[in-house]
């Protein structure tokens, strides 16, 4: 158990860590990171560690052994597991297209869609200041 | 028939199957998908009747019993939002068949408006939290190809912010999942409801606040509303009116569920939250688009400012706000979305949605101004149209539980949301066309005096004014309706409130 808790620890970390970077590709990277940490977390919360039984019910008994595993959050998980990869792999083109097309990688330069304001203080018109 | 409760997930997947098969053909597809918005509006509107006549429908899939399998159920809270999801889905699509602004004619188009449907639908009728999560992020893989189909640098950069912030609410949601199935043993709403009645609250409390944050992020509530002002004026007309008048009502749907009905055992402490978060979120939001003039960015703030009265009616915990809340969220489903299906037309007819831009359309198109003065004016609360009915529920429920603060900041925000719709209307509408800008290309100028292809425009917001006009002057059926769904939920065995139309 304080292994699972561990890896949630330190991919949690990791993944803050690298979603506050204003560099696309790491934000993008760390979030799946931090998905990774939230799937570690859903797993433990079925009593699935090491020391318990497989959730099999054993010939001859009528129900499964008292320290069984759950197996619901283990089949969440795998949903989750899928979703997030189909989420991670469209991030991951996104944020290439992004920086091919622009040249740009830092968070805080890429202001296409909210360009900032004129120096008046009024709101950019399309294509102007 | 208890299968028609299906119906809000397989028509439109069905739709998004057959569509995506068709992608060679765009004619084909244009027309399956209209049909199958028409099959999703007929069958939402059975499903009402069905759910009027005869109580919640419910279905077990896998027959599965209840707190096992997954169960989906429709009660009148359901089967109404699923009926309102129809209508802004047929009125959109019909939208995009005119040539105001419409999306680009990719072919995955129709295929992700679809899958957008069913995720919308999904949440709506499922009766299980983790698969609340799975529609959820049907949605929201849908609205990220929707918002990132046009391929322009400035929705592709709209589109990663959107993700990142989303996407973090998804994972808390997820988390927050695990946590509560951890505490209660249960994710099936109704072993919910009866787990968290018996026990203590401090042992499934703190885990219900990750869910419930990760709604506020979806319903872009004050702190949290950042991805909502940069991704959705990057959207074309019809998609933004989708956007605006659907997405943001989920993450609340989500939140009346959850604290309305499942948790309503909950200590008062999370309705005072919620309530004083929609304080800021209305007045934040109608003061975001005071400073705006581009015609999207205004409505898109709006959005904000409409989602705060929502989140002021849940924060209420009664179940008069409940009902309350739900006849807003109706009225606010219809009025926002034709506002942003005018703007198109706007800018279709002016060149521009910047509103310096536009201008004279009062002269030259007399009836879309009735239609704009129509909707600006229920979103306003102007009496006899619907607004006027919602405010009145939400603001006499506030007063009757003797919250002025949150009383004040409403009507405030409705004086604020005159401000913007009547800069709307005198800029756009009443002020003499400005001359025509070389420097601003081709598109500017000339537009008024080709509009062909506006028909199935004018019939879409027309439908949606009809509607608007229709339910300000006869209020009364949907009340009562929904001060009956409302005794359904489980906030009516906690705090029970005389609603509006006086049924208990």
């Amino acid at each position: 158990m304080l292994v699972v808790a561990c890896a949630v620890g330190v991919s949690l970390t990791a993944g803050v860590y690298l979603t506050s970077s204003r560099d696309l590709l790491r934000c993008v990277i760390g979030i799946s990171l931090i998905g990774v940490s939230a799937n570690l977390a859903m797993f433990a919360a079925g009593r699935s560690t090491t020391a318990s039984a497989p959730p099999v019910v054993l010939e001859g008994a009528r129900q499964l052994p008292v320290d069984a595993a759950n197996p619901l959050p283990q089949a969440l998980v795998l949903t989750a597991i899928v979703i997030s990869f189909a989420l991670t792999c469209f991030s991951l083109v996104l944020a290439l297209v992004l920086q091919q097309r622009t040249g740009i990688s830092d968070a805080d330069a890429l202001r296409r869609s909210e360009p900032p304001p004129c120096p008046d203080g009024k709101p950019p018109l399309e294509g102007e200041c | 028939m208890s299968s028609l409760v299906l119906t809000p997930v397989l028509v439109p997947l069905g739709t998004a199957l057959l569509t995506a098969a068709l992608v060679g053909q765009p004619r084909a597809q244009r027309l399956t998908a209209l049909l199958g918005t028409g099959a999703l509006l007929g069958c939402a509107g059975a499903l009402l009747r069905e759910v009027q006549r005869m109580g919640p429908v419910r279905t077990h899939l896998g027959a599965w019993p209840a707190p096992f399998g997954i169960e989906l159920v429709a009660d009148g809270l359901g089967a109404a939002m699923v009926l309102l999801m129809a209508i802004v889905g047929a009125v959109t699509l019909l939208f995009q068949q005119s040539c105001a602004d419409p999306a680009p004619a990719r072919p995955g188009l129709l295929p992700l408006f679809s899958v957008l449907l069913a995720g919308v639908g999904g949440t709506f009728v499922t009766g299980d939290l983790f698969n609340l999560y799975v529609w959820f992020e049907v949605l929201l893989l849908a609205a990220l190809g929707l918002l990132a189909l046009g391929g322009q640098v400035r929705q592709l950069d709209a589109t990663l912010k959107y993700f990142v912030l989303n996407t973090l609410g998804t994972l808390l949601l997820l988390v927050g999942i695990g946590y509560l199935y951890a505490a209660t043993g249960h994710l099936n709403f109704g072993a919910l409801r009866e787990a968290a009645g018996r026990g203590e609250a401090a042992s499934w409390l703190p885990f219900l606040v990750v869910p419930l944050l990760a709604f506020l992020v979806k319903a872009g509530a004050f702190p949290l509303f950042a991805w909502l002002p940069a991704s959705y004026h990057t959207l074309p007309g019809p998609l933004l009116a989708l956007f605006a008048g659907l997405l943001t009502k989920v993450g609340v749907y989500a939140i009346l569920r959850t604290l309305s009905d499942v948790f309503a055992a909950s200590p008062r402490v999370i309705y005072e939250c919620v309530g004083w978060l929609a304080v800021p979120t209305m007045i934040v939001g109608a003061l975001g688009a005071a400073y705006h003039w581009d015609l999207r960015r205004i409505l898109a703030f709006h959005v904000i400012s409409q989602i705060g009265y929502l989140l002021l009616g849940v924060g209420l915990g009664t179940m008069a706000g409940a009902s309350a809340t739900v006849f807003y969220l109706g009225h606010n489903v219809l009025a926002k979305t034709n506002l942003v299906l005018i703007a198109a037309i706007v800018f279709r007819l002016g060149g521009s949605y910047d509103l310096r831009r536009c201008g004279g359309l009062y002269k030259a198109r007399p009836l879309l101004a009735v239609m704009f003065l129509i909707s600006a004016l229920a979103m306003v609360g102007a009496p006899p149209l619907s607004g006027f009915w919602a405010k009145l529920m939400l603001i006499r429920e506030t007063l009757l539980l003797e919250r002025g603060v949150w009383a004040a900041a409403a009507l405030t925000t409705g004086f604020l949301t005159l401000y913007s719709m009547s800069k709307i209307w005198l800029e756009a509408f009443w002020k003499e066309r400005p001359p025509r800008d070389e420097s601003h290309g081709s598109e500017a100028g000339h537009a008024l005096e080709r509009p062909e292809g506006l028909g199935c425009a004018y019939a879409a917001v027309g439908i949606l004014a009809g509607l608007t006009v229709a339910l300000g002057l006869f209020p009364e059926p949907v009340v009562s309706f929904l001060d009956r769904s409302a005794g359904q939920l489980g906030v009516a065995r906690v705090h029970p409130s005389p609603g509006f139309g006086g049924a208990p």
